[in-house]
């Protein structure tokens, strides 16, 4: 039987040590980094204690980068999650041509973030301005995405576009494990539509729901792509997510050892936040 | 007792998906289009087809070049991902009662909690100096971070294998390893669907990695020679959505032949 367990230690071991190097060793430069005035590109560097840490919470660029994030991330969850709940709802009721429109409804996840940014750009820029014409709204014919204040909810349109596809695939799935046999019984029970949805649907589509709110949310505190090909983070910073002041920062702004100590900052977010959503909503799930 | 087709949904789920289909009915147009028929109309059909956008993006992007790299990372990634990573997560699901192989399996699933962008900045230092910054180690990176999402997927399912299948192969003696690529590998292969697809469009669709890694202009992948190409020609609309489209389309070519496939893989795999 040793022989087995050699086997088990050989199939093991180099993934975990490649998987130290690759990963946890850079984590543990990166805290480490935290604590020193490193660019990036110098041969040397200082220790300085947690002056980095303490310069983040004062600095607006980051404070600014946060509620972006932070808004972003809260209302593009919600709104995924209800979208794609009622679209999974559509796409599982009797319907024409049902394979078709599950196919069209779930295109937009096998496209490229990136690339989709750069379409969604053009069309915010050169295309809904014609319809805002249109209808007379001075507001609607201009680029939303060269507005300070309302940029965010362009990139809040595209994420949901997109995002919408995966979403709906899960609840779908969800569906489709509920017995038909509660609806048959709410049936002759005269249970009307409306409370057939909150008394079965939803109570049974919980670990889903916990599921996809889960992602979503990460998904959102990590928005990168977006940014990228839609504002580049403007116009000024007020669409700055979290990740791209970390990228252009670090490796552009010669805030190697700053950035450092942010994304410490911001993995104990992301870490917390997933935490307590599994608690909050497993707990709800469990209450049924 | 047939339900009869419900018409109001119906049309409110065809109404629903223009909205998808128009952004991708416009970069078709544009791509197809030229200025002058676009100064027209931004909206119509193209009147000619203006294939000379797409000879022009193919050779501006060096679109094989990137193509290929795409191509082999995704394709390499996906074969290391499915022999290793099911491998790895064999081991652990079968000694999770030694203490090893447990803290193994919480070390690499706390990992998923680690978005890369923590560990970017580090990652590219330690990458750089062991000139790893190329499509090589672009692949092992895939392959490596892989471990979080799949060992903890792989683990789940076969745990529900039940042991005397293996017992049975050990008797006839048959190696550990040879009992994993017989026996349980196959075995396997619904989960290896799900992960190989999920593994194929993040990996194909991914923009960050490349971004920060990838320094050889000839190492460049799809999304990242777009966004390059989008610095330098931002003017001429008709070139650039050539360009998006060409990207765009190798995936949807798959899409549309394995999309019922890709759909309840991804649906199986949900489930567990």
């Amino acid at each position: 039987m040793a022989k087995r367990r050699v086997a088990f230690y050989l199939m093991t071991i180099p993934a975990l040590l490649l998987f130290f190097a690759f990963h946890t060793f850079p984590a543990l430069q990166g805290i480490y980094y935290s604590f020193t005035n490193w660019d990036g590109f110098s041969d040397s560097f200082d220790y300085v204690g947690f002056k980095n840490f303490i310069n983040i919470f004062q600095d607006e660029n980051v404070l600014n980068s946060y509620v972006f994030t932070f808004k972003y991330a809260i209302l593009t969850t919600i709104l995924i999650n209800v979208i794609s709940l009622l679209i999974a709802l559509g796409l599982n009721a009797k319907i024409k041509a049902k394979n078709f429109f599950r196919g069209v409804y779930f295109l937009p996840n096998i496209l490229s973030v990136l690339i989709v940014g750069f379409i969604f750009n053009y069309l915010f820029a050169n295309v809904f301005p014609i319809w805002g014409a249109k209808i007379g709204s001075e507001f609607l014919s201009q680029n939303i995405l060269g507005n300070s204040d309302w940029a965010w909810i362009g990139i809040v349109i595209v994420a949901v576009w997109q995002g919408i596809a995966y979403n709906t695939i899960l609840y779908l799935a969800g569906l489709q494990t509920i017995p038909q046999d509660l609806y048959e019984a709410s049936n002759l029970d005269g249970a009307s539509r409306w409370r057939e949805f909150w008394s079965i649907t939803f109570p049974m589509l919980a670990s889903f729901f916990t599921i996809n709110m889960v992602l979503a949310m990460k998904g959102g505190l990590m928005v990168f792509d977006q940014i990228v090909a839609l504002t580049g983070g403007g116009p000024g910073r007020s669409t700055q997510s979290i990740a791209h002041l970390i990228y252009t920062g670090g490796f552009q702004g010669g805030e190697f050892a700053y950035q450092s100590a942010n994304a410490v900052i911001y993995f104990i977010v992301i870490v917390v936040i997933s935490a307590l959503q599994l608690k909050f909503l497993q707990k709800r799930e469990m209450d049924l | 007792m047939k339900k009869p087709t419900n018409w109001p949904v119906t049309i409110l789920i065809a109404l629903g998906s223009l909205l998808i289909l128009f952004p991708l009915y416009m970069t078709i147009a544009i791509a197809l289009k030229n200025p002058e028929e676009m100064a027209q109309s931004i909206f119509s059909l193209p009147t000619g087809l203006h294939f000379e956008n797409f000879t022009n993006a193919i050779k501006a992007t060096n679109f094989f070049n990137a193509l290929g790299n795409s191509t082999v990372i995704t394709v390499t990634t996906v074969v290391f991902i499915l022999l290793t990573n099911s491998m790895v997560a064999y081991a652990i699901a079968r000694n999770m009662k030694r203490r090893f192989f447990k803290v193994l399996y919480f070390y690499f699933i706390s990992a998923m909690f680690i978005p890369f962008q923590i560990i970017m900045l580090p990652v590219v230092k330690v990458t750089t100096d062991l000139h790893m910054n190329n499509i090589v180690g672009i692949i092992i990176l895939y392959v490596v971070y892989g471990l979080a999402f799949n060992v903890f997927v792989y683990t789940g399912y076969i745990r529900s294998i039940p042991y005397e299948l293996e017992e049975a192969a050990t008797v006839d003696g048959a190696s550990t390893f040879g009992t994993f690529w017989k026996i349980i590998f196959p075995l396997l292969a619904p989960v290896s669907a799900t992960i190989g697809i999920l593994s194929c469009l993040s990996t194909w669709n991914d923009f960050m990695l490349p971004l920060v890694l990838l320094g050889d202009q000839d190492s460049y992948t799809l999304p990242l020679v777009q966004y390059v190409f989008q610095g330098q020609f931002s003017t001429d609309f008709n070139l650039a959505f050539a360009s998006y489209l060409l990207a765009l389309t190798p995936m949807l070519i798959v899409y549309l032949f394995a999309q019922k496939w890709i759909i309840s893989g991804l649906t199986s795999g949900s489930i567990k």
